[in-house]
C-alpha cells in the first residue's frame, strides 16, 4: 500500500542532509566535547559549529544556545528556571510540557483565547501581578497554526520587567524567526519538529537573563544544562537549522499554497467543513479542519488503513484519542472537538499527495455520515 | 479548568438501540470485507485475532478504552506496588498487551475510547440498578450498548463488514426460521450466552464468536501454537471496571469524586414482620441471598430477602424465605425464535431458565404477561430470584431469549 505522511506538527523525518551531517559525528568524532585531548577538540569543534548555526536559525548570539533534550526540556527549563515559587502567566492553548511546568510553579495564571485561538495582550497585561516572573505563550499553536502576537505581549513583558518565554517548537523552520524583532527572553525549539530527529533541542536565553539549572551534574552548556552534550544530535539541528535558513522562504510559500488547495477543495467537495481557527494568522503547514456529525476517531483510523496519516490532536496514555484542549479553549463542544481532524504538510507532500488525501476524505467522511446518521445530533453534550 | 459537569442521569436504556440501516438488507457473516476483533489483551480474544489472521482474513484489532484506571484511586490499594493487575480491562498494560498481540501478528491496531458512552450506558445505570434495589449486570449492559452498538459502528467506520469477539458462545444461521441463532459454547464453563440475551438478529449478523465451538485448554494450546505472546495471562474476571469485586465500595468512591453525598442512603435491616434489628449504609450493600455483612445475631443463618428503596430498608429472614416460583421478567428479547404470540398460547412455552450466570437452568414454564413482558413459572421453587439479573430461557443449548427480572 502507498503511505502518505500529513502530520508534520507530531515529527518529521530526518532529512538526508541531517543524516550524512551527523553520521560521522556518530562513528567517527565521537569524543566527548568536555575532554582536553584531540577527540574531545574535534568534537568540540562540531558542537561549536552547530551552536552557531543554530543560533543563526533565531538571529540569536552562540552563546545564547542552550542544547537540551527537546523541546520539553526546553520549556521546563524556561519555566522552572525562576525558582518554584513564582507566578507565571500563560495561556489555556499552550503544548502540555509549558502547562504542566506551570503547574508546578507556586501559581499560574491561564489567559483564555478567542474562537480563533488568539490571546489579547491586554488580558495579559492585566494578569501581570508583583510575585509574576515569568509570561510563558506559545508562538504557533501545535493544532491550529494560531500565530500569537509575541511582539505586543513581549513589550508588556518588558515594562514590566518580567522574563518573557514562548514555545517556538512549531513556528521555527516555518516562519522566520528572530529573537530580538520579537522581544522574547526565552524561546524553545525542537529538533525533531525541524528534520532532524528526535532527542534534541534547544533554548534560547537572552544574555544577561538569570536561570538556574534543571538537571545538576557538570558545568556544560554554561551551567544551564548538566549532561555530556548530545553532540550527533546538536550536528543534526545545526544543519537543520542550516536547511531552514536557506530554503525557508520559499518552501513556506510552497507549503501554504498546498495547505490552502486542500482546505479549498475539502470545503469545495464536502458540505459541513470548518477550519478551525482559520481566521487567525497561521503557520504554513497546518490545517484544522472540523466535519459536521463526524467522530473524528474511526476517521483517522478508516484513512490510516488507506494510508493516510494524520492527527485528531491529543492521545492518552493508552493511545486512545481524547478531546483536544486546544480545541476546547477556543470554545468548541467537546462533541465538536471530537469532530476534528488535523493536517500538517511538509517536505515530502505535494500536489498529488494532497489530492489523494482530499479523495479519502470525500469517500471516508460519506462512508461515516451513511452508517452513522444519529451522530448527526451531537451523542456527547 | 473545571469543567462543567451534566446533572447524572441514574436511569437505564429502554432495550437496545435499534439501529437504522438506510442500505437496506442486512449483511451475512461470512461476507466479505474486514473484520475488526476486539482484543482485550487476554488471552481469548487474542487467539481470535491469531485465527483469523493465519486463516487468511484482514484483520484490524481494536482495543476498547472503556474506564480509567486512575479514577477512584482509593479503590486500587490493595495491590501492591508493580503488581500486575489481573481481570481488570482497561489497565494500561492490557492495552500494552493487546497492542503487543497485534505486533507479533503483524495487524493493524488502535485503541478506542469509548470512556464517556461506557460511564453513561454501563457505569452509571449499574449504580442506578444497585440504588434502585436492584442487582445489575454491567456486562450485558456492555455487550448491549459499548461491544455489540458503538463497537460496531467504529467497525463499520473504518471499513470492517463484522467484528469478532473472544465470547464462548455460538452463532449460526437457521434457513427455515429465517433467523440467527444462538447457542451456548461448547465448553458450558465458560459459556457466555447468559450475558448475551440482549443480542439482535441485527447485530448477530455482524457478528463472529470464532471460540464457541472449542474447549479453554484448546485455545490455551492455540495461543501457544500461535505464539501469543499472552498465552499464559490468567483469565479476568466478570466486571472489569470494579477492582477485587466489591461494588458498594465502588459506588461508595464514586458518589464521593461526583461530589454527591451518602449520608441519606443509611437505613434500617427488618425481618419481614417489621421487627427492626439493626442499620446499614445504603441499599447498595445488599444483594438478595447475602449473608455477609449483616452483623444481625441471631439463632439460625440469617440472609438478604429484598431490599426497599423507597424506605431504605433491608428485609431479611431465613433461607426458606429465599425460595421462589414465579418470576416477572421484562424487555423480553426473543433471539432464536420469533417472539411468541401475545394472546394466550395453545401451548404454553416449555424452557430451561437461568436467572444468574453460576444458576443450572431449571426448567420452567413460560407465558406472556403483557407487551415485552412474560411470566416464568419454574416446576421447582427457585433460591434468591434477585431482581435486575437477567433471566435467560435456553432450549438445551439454544438460546431462546432472555429479559430482566423485576
Amino acid at each position: 500500500m502507498q503511505r502518505y505522511y500529513f502530520d508534520h506538527n507530531a515529527t518529521t523525518p530526518v532529512s538526508p542532509e541531517v543524516l550524512q551531517a551527523m553520521m560521522p559525528v556518530l562513528s567517527e568524532v565521537y569524543g566527548n566535547a568536555s575532554s582536553i585531548h584531540h577527540y574531545g577538540q574535534m568534537a568540540r569543534q562540531r558542537l561549536d559549529e552547530a551552536r552557531r548555526q543554530t543560533a543563526s536559525l533565531l538571529c540569536a548570539a552562540p552563546e545564547e544556545i542552550v542544547f537540551t533534550s527537546g523541546g520539553t526540556e526546553a520549556d521546563n527549563l524556561a519555566l522552572l528556571g525562576f525558582g518554584r515559587e513564582a507566578h507565571v502567566i500563560t495561556t489555556t492553548v499552550e503544548h502540555p510540557a509549558v502547562l504542566a511546568a506551570a503547574a508546578q510553579l507556586a501559581s499560574a495564571t491561564y489567559v483564555p483565547v478567542d474562537s480563533r485561538g488568539l490571546v489579547d495582550p491586554d488580558d495579559i497585561r492585566r494578569a501581570l501581578r508583583p510575585d509574576t516572573k515569568i509570561i510563558s505563550v506559545i508562538h504557533a499553536n501545535n493544532e491550529l497554526g494560531a500565530l500569537q502576537p509575541i511582539e505586543d505581549i513581549a513589550r508588556i513583558a518588558q515594562e514590566a520587567g518580567v522574563a518573557f518565554h514562548s514555545d517556538g517548537v512549531q513556528a521555527a523552520g516555518k516562519i522566520g524567526v528572530d529573537v530580538n524583532q520579537l522581544g522574547v527572553t526565552l524561546y524553545s525549539i525542537a529538533g525533531h519538529k525541524l528534520y532532524a530527529p528526535k532527542g534534541v533541542g534547544a533554548l534560547f536565553v537572552r544574555k544577561g537573563t538569570k536561570l538556574a539549572p534543571i538537571l545538576h551534574g557538570g558545568n556544560h552548556e554554561r551551567n544551564r544544562r548538566a549532561g555530556t552534550e548530545n553532540v550527533p544530535g546538536a550536528v543534526a539541528l545545526g544543519c537543520a537549522a542550516q536547511w531552514i535558513i536557506e530554503h525557508c522562504p520559499e518552501e513556506s510559500r510552497r507549503l501554504e499554497t498546498l495547505r490552502d488547495h486542500l482546505e479549498q477543495s475539502v470545503l469545495d467537495r464536502i458540505s459541513g467543513v470548518h477550519v478551525n481557527g482559520g481566521g487567525a494568522p497561521r503557520v504554513c503547514n497546518t490545517s484544522n479542519l472540523r466535519f459536521d456529525g463526524i467522530d473524528t476517531e474511526p476517521l483517522l483510523i478508516a484513512l490510516d488503513l488507506r494510508g493516510f496519516a494524520v492527527s485528531s490532536g491529543s492521545a492518552c496514555s493508552s493511545g486512545a484519542s481524547e478531546p483536544s484542549h486546544v480545541l476546547t479553549a477556543i470554545g468548541l463542544t467537546r462533541e465538536q472537538a471530537r469532530s476534528s481532524l488535523r493536517i500538517s504538510l511538509g517536505r515530502a507532500n505535494d500536489l498529488a499527495q494532497v489530492d489523494a488525501l482530499v479523495e479519502a476524505l470525500v469517500g471516508c467522511v460519506a462512508h461515516l455520515r451513511r452508517i452513522a446518521p444519529s451522530k448527526l445530533a451531537p451523542a456527547y453534550a | 479548568m473545571p469543567e462543567t459537569t451534566a446533572p447524572i442521569v441514574f436511569a437505564r436504556s429502554e432495550g437496545p438501540i435499534a439501529v437504522a440501516r438506510p442500505e437496506g438488507p442486512i449483511a451475512v457473516a461470512g461476507s466479505e470485507g474486514p473484520i475488526a476483533v476486539a482484543m482485550s489483551g487476554g488471552v481469548d480474544s487474542s487467539v481470535v485475532a491469531g485465527m483469523l489472521h493465519v486463516r487468511g482474513e484482514t484483520v484490524v484489532g481494536l482495543t476498547m478504552q472503556l474506564w480509567n484506571q486512575r479514577r477512584l484511586p482509593q479503590l486500587s490499594g490493595d495491590r501492591a506496588p508493580g503488581d500486575r493487575p489481573t481481570g481488570r480491562c482497561c489497565s494500561i498494560e492490557d492495552v500494552y498487551d493487546a497492542r503487543h498481540v497485534a505486533q507479533s501478528l503483524g495487524i493493524p491496531y488502535y485503541v478506542v475510547n469509548f470512556e464517556q458512552r461506557f460511564e453513561d450506558e454501563v457505569v452509571k445505570p449499574f449504580i442506578g440498578e444497585y440504588l434502585a434495589g436492584r442487582t445489575p449486570i454491567p456486562c450485558t449492559l456492555c455487550n448491549n450498548f459499548i461491544k455489540f452498538d458503538q463497537f460496531l459502528e467504529m467497525a463499520e467506520g473504518v471499513g470492517a463488514t463484522r467484528i469478532a469477539t473472544g465470547h464462548y458462545a455460538r452463532i449460526d444461521f437457521n434457513p427455515s426460521s429465517g433467523r440467527w441463532e444462538l447457542r451456548r459454547g461448547v465448553d458450558h464453563t465458560k459459556d457466555q450466552t447468559y450475558f448475551l440475551f440482549g443480542l439482535t438478529q441485527d447485530q448477530l449478523a455482524r457478528a463472529l464468536f470464532p471460540l464457541g465451538g472449542m474447549q479453554k485448554p484448546e485455545v490455551r494450546a492455540l495461543a501457544r501454537q500461535l505464539q501469543i505472546p499472552t498465552a499464559d495471562k490468567p483469565d479476568s474476571q466478570e466486571i472489569c471496571f470494579v477492582p477485587n469485586g466489591d461494588y458498594a465500595a465502588f459506588i461508595d468512591a464514586y458518589f464521593d469524586e461526583q461530589g454527591i453525598s451518602r449520608q441519606d442512603l443509611a437505613g434500617e435491616l427488618v425481618t419481614a414482620d417489621g421487627q427492626v434489628v439493626g442499620e446499614h449504609s445504603g441499599v447498595h450493600h445488599f444483594t438478595v441471598g447475602q449473608r455477609r455483612g449483616l452483623r444481625v445475631a441471631a439463632a439460625e443463618p440469617l440472609y438478604v430477602i429484598s431490599t426497599e428503596p423507597a424506605t431504605r430498608r433491608v428485609i431479611i429472614g431465613r433461607n426458606d424465605e429465599l425460595l421462589r416460583s414465579k418470576v416477572h421478567v421484562n424487555q423480553v428479547n426473543w433471539i432464536s425464535i420469533a417472539p411468541p404470540s401475545e394472546a394466550p398460547p395453545s401451548q404454553p412455552l416449555r424452557a430451561e431458565v437461568k436467572i444468574r450466570n453460576k444458576h443450572a437452568a431449571s426448567p420452567a414454564t413460560i407465558t406472556p404477561a403483557g407487551t415485552g413482558r412474560i411470566e416464568i413459572c419454574f416446576d421447582e421453587p427457585q433460591r434468591a430470584v434477585t431482581p435486575g439479573q437477567g433471566a435467560v430461557f435456553y432450549s438445551g443449548d439454544l438460546v431462546l431469549g432472555g429479559g430482566w427480572i423485576e
